[in-house]
């Protein structure tokens, strides 16, 4: 039995990597610094090596044959999930070139909300350690920041130290929307968090009204979503005063039509403020399962993130056309081809179509996919790189055992020299 | 395999051939001396009536690292524009303002460039530098590891830590970001963007750290020096785009006691505060301050019309100048205590008087600087302009009544308040040749690049001599790579990687001790994870790591 520490977690996004995993033989145990999130991920039990044809046992030559013969003589290919590593990206991309393939990646419909206000408008951002040793006041906006990442407020907010922070356990944290789900957010000395709730359905509109008290508009109404105006503009107020405020939001938490209004009502937000003089940013959640990743090699590969069609031999970009569930109910596909090697749970949309599924071990399924060829998880079955949910800093993610599986890159190689 | 390149015109200035007739051999990817031992030609290019060059390096190009990608995906109608097909043997992408990897390192080299070096590698963005340059073909390539704005370098000058503590810490960030030299962004300012103040000036403090610009120039150029790195200290200086900076940037010249120092893009720095728009050309000054002081060299940052956008580590001024941006929308970013970045895009119109005279004054520089080894084309790749647009740079520093006439169509305004019509120089072949290949080499410290002689990796480019030098340049017959022929009448032939190029200062080990203690305090990730090993550049195979001699050492 060895003991591996400084492990670094490719699953939660807020590149926790401080994990000590202990590994006997292909068995892992977290021993150190786990969450509800990272723990099951990384001790998830291997139950399946051997790839399969539609159920039935077969090599991984055999299994690479069948997938390149699906997808030969295709018309309109679609790859799902993107959840990988970087070198699990960019054989995915080149995979895509090659067979005219529509790549979607598994959290794009989210991180769209983010993309549109972004391509409108633009933005202005921070890192985790900027956020760590500088942000005296946080404004977290329709979305449990707790539930999204469990170790947030223990590493990033409730931090011993900071560089120009005399008292990390000062800050300030104020909630908008929706209220926090247990206790992470109460600061080490007892201070709790405002919580301002509204309805995700009123979210637009309060955005839309501290937006406007940022500004100095005057307004006549006296509430907005059950919060009171008076209330919104002392949340005004504090962030104006702040030395570094910064607001944050899970984009996948805004899960209402044209949510990329309240996020480019965020981010203007956070311009004015900068623009009247006091210091501000936005932080942007998000990182699960290689999505970040997955925009970064797509972006810097093809100039888009990913949801691009290589159908015309060069790739376009359509947040919305090539949205692949909306593919698949339009029978816009002909073969599905879905990659997944974090979570077993992540399973590809039900379809008529052949369907190969480059899986994490353990996955299961109610309908045998014609190709199943499990493989290793990045981080623990094979090095690799992650991106963390601030969009920077790139983690170098460890091998922890062998386990003889394949990494997602080697099975994608191999099926596009089979093509 | 023995390739001969039989009578081409060769321009080889590091070996001092100036236009002679003469014959290359390639053996195993370098250049060999002709065989006497009577060994056969396997491959043999006539290249007689054609004009020979190294590859030629781009010494400034924003090629690998965030702000690029941000600027990728913030612009997606820019793609939109410039559709790049797959082939047979090459990948498709999208190209213009922020190319993808792929389509740039093709049309780097379709124009005969083999290496670029990315000047603004973030240490804590330093992987992703690597990764997206990792997917840039044939090219060689490199990164300036950008420092000044760390709170990490600002608290030890703040505690009066000694030159060798910095030293320390330079060669251990060189090693663990695997750079090739150093760079510094606005000293001090990005870090001063963080407790909000809006401007720094050479001599202005930090508000929390006990510290100005000039001694972290001063500073980190010493530790240049005395680390042996061949590279200069890279200079982005304060004030970029403010009228008036050409004092600050003869002040910077002046206050770096005669140690090296390399200024970028000084277009963006040379400019006065005369006229009816209080917006002036510095280039005269500039250019006798370099001409003066031989420690200084400069790369132009030459802007071109059009759309582009700009990318910068500077967030400071880019918050400042995000007015300007066309179309409306920018990005600013505030980066792990490290540094940040700044995304604008911007559309240089030569009928907008400030753009027209930008333009003018990195045409009087370029003319102006006498000596081509202290001058370098650039045009601070996507900031002034898009690299593809260097043969038409080319063009206007070869062609004196192409200028003009270019000249002659820019604001009215701006033609006046310029001495460019009144400069007769033109730049030959040779000078063309240092400032792009054999100054660039021996600036940035490549070894074995940039000349022809032999025992040099055979980085070789071919043109036809063409009155136009913008269609000469645009096209070349051929370009080997390592020995390879990659590229044949302007198009890409076969797809290979080129090698990073890094140094590895030495430095005492106990920084890490301190190194350790910051990291685990304050920053997100442990130290033995922000290291980037060597297999994490070789490890899918395409990549190599190459390691230069420092100064001094053999």
């Amino acid at each position: 039995m060895t003991e591996i520490t400084e492990v670094p977690s490719p699953f939660c996004g807020i590149g926790t990597d401080d994990l000590a995993i202990h590994i006997d033989g292909v068995s892992l145990k977290v021993t150190a610094n786990g969450c509800a999130i990272n723990s099951p991920a990384f001790e998830q039990p291997i139950t399946d090596t051997a790839p399969q044809i539609n159920g039935q046992t077969v090599s991984l030559a055999a299994a690479v044959d069948k997938a390149a013969e699906l997808l030969r003589n295709t018309r309109q290919p679609l790859i799902g999930g993107c959840a990988t590593d970087v070198n699990g990206m960019r054989a995915l991309l080149s995979l895509a070139d090659k067979s005219g393939a529509v790549v979607d990646n598994v959290n794009f419909t989210a991180a769209r909300r983010n993309l549109l206000a972004l391509q409108d408008s633009g933005w202005m951002n921070t890192t985790l350690a900027e956020l760590k040793n500088r942000c005296d006041v946080l404004l977290v906006v329709g979305t449990d920041l707790e539930g999204f990442a469990p170790r947030f407020f223990e590493r990033y907010l409730w931090n011993q130290e900071a560089m120009f922070l005399t008292d990390t356990t000062a800050r300030e944290i104020i909630y908008l929307g929706k209220a926090p789900s247990g206790n992470a957010s109460t600061s080490p000395s007892g201070k709790k968090a405002t919580v301002f709730p509204c309805a995700d359905a009123d979210l637009p509109d309060v955005i839309a009204v501290l937006s406007a008290l940022v500004r100095k508009h005057p307004l006549h109404a006296q509430s907005v979503g059950g919060i009171a105006i008076s209330d919104l503009q002392a949340i005004a107020d504090k962030l104006k005063a702040a030395q570094y405020g910064v607001i944050c939001w899970g984009a996948a938490a805004l899960a209402y039509d044209h949510a990329e209004l309240t996020v480019q009502g965020i981010c203007s937000i956070v311009k004015d403020i900068n623009l009247q003089g006091s210091r501000c940013s936005g932080f942007p959640l998000g990182g699960r399962e290689g999505d970040q990743t997955a925009n970064q090699v797509c972006g810097w590969t093809t100039g888009y993130p990913a949801r691009v069609n290589f159908a015309r031999g060069y790739p376009e970009y359509d947040p919305f056309l090539f949205d692949g569930q909306a593919m698949l109910n339009n029978d816009e596909a002909d073969v599905l081809v879905w990659v997944q090697a974090f979570n077993i749970n992540g399973k590809p949309p039900q379809t008529d179509l052949p369907t190969i599924v480059i899986g994490r071990s353990g996955m299961t399924f109610d309908k045998e996919p014609a190709v199943f060829i499990p493989v290793g998880t990045p981080g623990i079955d094979h090095p690799g790189h992650a991106y963390r949910l601030d969009n920077v800093v790139a983690i170098r993610l460890k091998k922890l055992r062998d386990s003889g599986l394949p990494s997602t890159a080697d099975v994608l190689h191999a099926i596009e020299q089979a093509l | 395999m023995l390739i001969k390149l039989t009578g081409g015109t060769v321009y080889d200035p590091a070996s001092g051939i100036d236009g002679l007739q003469q014959d290359i051999f390639i053996q195993d990817g370098r250049i060999v001396e002709a065989p006497t031992d009577g060994k056969p030609v396997d491959k043999e290019y006539d290249l007689r009536g054609k004009v020979v060059m190294s590859g030629a390096i781009d010494m400034h190009t924003h090629i690998g690292g965030g702000k690029g990608n941000i600027a990728r995906t913030l612009l997606p109608e820019d793609h939109r524009m410039d559709p790049v097909p797959r082939t047979p043997i090459t990948r498709s992408g999208n190209g213009h303002a922020m190319p993808s990897t792929y389509v740039a390192g093709y049309r780097y080299a379709e124009m005969g460039y083999t290496a670029g070096f990315e000047p603004a590698v973030l240490p804590q963005n330093a992987r992703q530098a690597h990764m997206e340059m990792g997917d840039i073909p044939i090219l060689d390539k490199g990164g300036y590891v950008m420092l000044g704005s760390d709170d990490f370098l600002l608290r030890m000058l703040t505690a009066k830590k000694d030159q060798k503590a910095i030293n320390d810490y330079v060669a251990w960030t060189l090693n663990a970001a695997k750079g090739i030299g150093i760079k510094v962004v606005n000293a001090g300012g990005i870090n001063a963007f963080k407790f909000n103040q809006r401007k720094l000036d050479l001599d202005e403090k930090n508000s929390h750290y006990d510290v100005t610009p000039r001694q972290i120039l001063q500073t980190l150029a010493r530790a240049v020096k005395e680390l042996g790195i061949t590279h200069p200290l890279h200079v982005h200086g304060c004030n970029l785009g403010v009228p008036g900076n050409v004092d600050t940037t003869l002040n910077t010249i002046q206050g770096i006691d005669g140690l090296p120092m390399h200024l970028t893009h000084i277009q963006f720095h040379s400019y006065g505060t005369e006229g009816d728009f209080k917006f002036s050309s510095g280039a005269a000054q500039i250019a006798e301050a370099i001409n003066r002081n031989k420690n200084i060299t400069a790369d132009v940052g030459q802007i071109l019309f059009g759309q582009t956008v700009t990318a910068s580590g500077d967030n400071m001024r880019q918050h400042a100048n995000h007015k300007f941006a066309s179309p409306n929308k920018w990005v600013c970013m505030d980066i792990e205590c490290d540094a940040g970045c700044g995304v604008v895009p911007f559309k240089y119109r030569d009928q907008n008087f400030v753009n027209a005279l930008q333009w003018a004054i990195g045409l009087e520089i370029f003319l102006l600087v006498d000596d081509p080894w202290r001058i370098f084309l650039t045009t601070d790749h996507p900031n002034g302009a898009p690299f593809t647009s260097y043969p038409h740079l080319i063009r206007l520093l070869m062609d004196r009544s192409f200028r003009n006439d270019m000249l002659a169509t820019i604001h009215p305004e701006a033609q006046k308040m310029t001495t460019l019509a009144s400069i007769d120089r033109e730049y030959t072949f040779n000078e063309i040749a240092i400032m792009t290949r054999a100054g660039a080499a021996r600036i940035i410290g490549l070894k074995d690049r940039g000349a022809l002689s032999a025992g040099n990796w055979a980085d070789i480019t071919v043109y036809t001599e063409n009155a136009d030098r913008q269609a000469m340049f645009t096209k070349p017959d051929y370009v080997f790579k390592d020995g390879e022929l990659v590229v044949q009448n302007g198009q890409v032939v076969k797809v290979t990687w080129g090698t990073t190029h890094i140094v590895k200062p030495d430095y005492d080990l106990s920084i890490e001790k301190d190194l350790q203690a910051y990291f685990d305090r304050y920053l997100t990730m442990k130290l033995g994870n922000f290291k980037i090993s060597d297999d994490e550049i070789t490890e899918d195979g395409r990549g190599s790591l190459t390691a230069h001699p420092l100064r001094g050492v053999a």
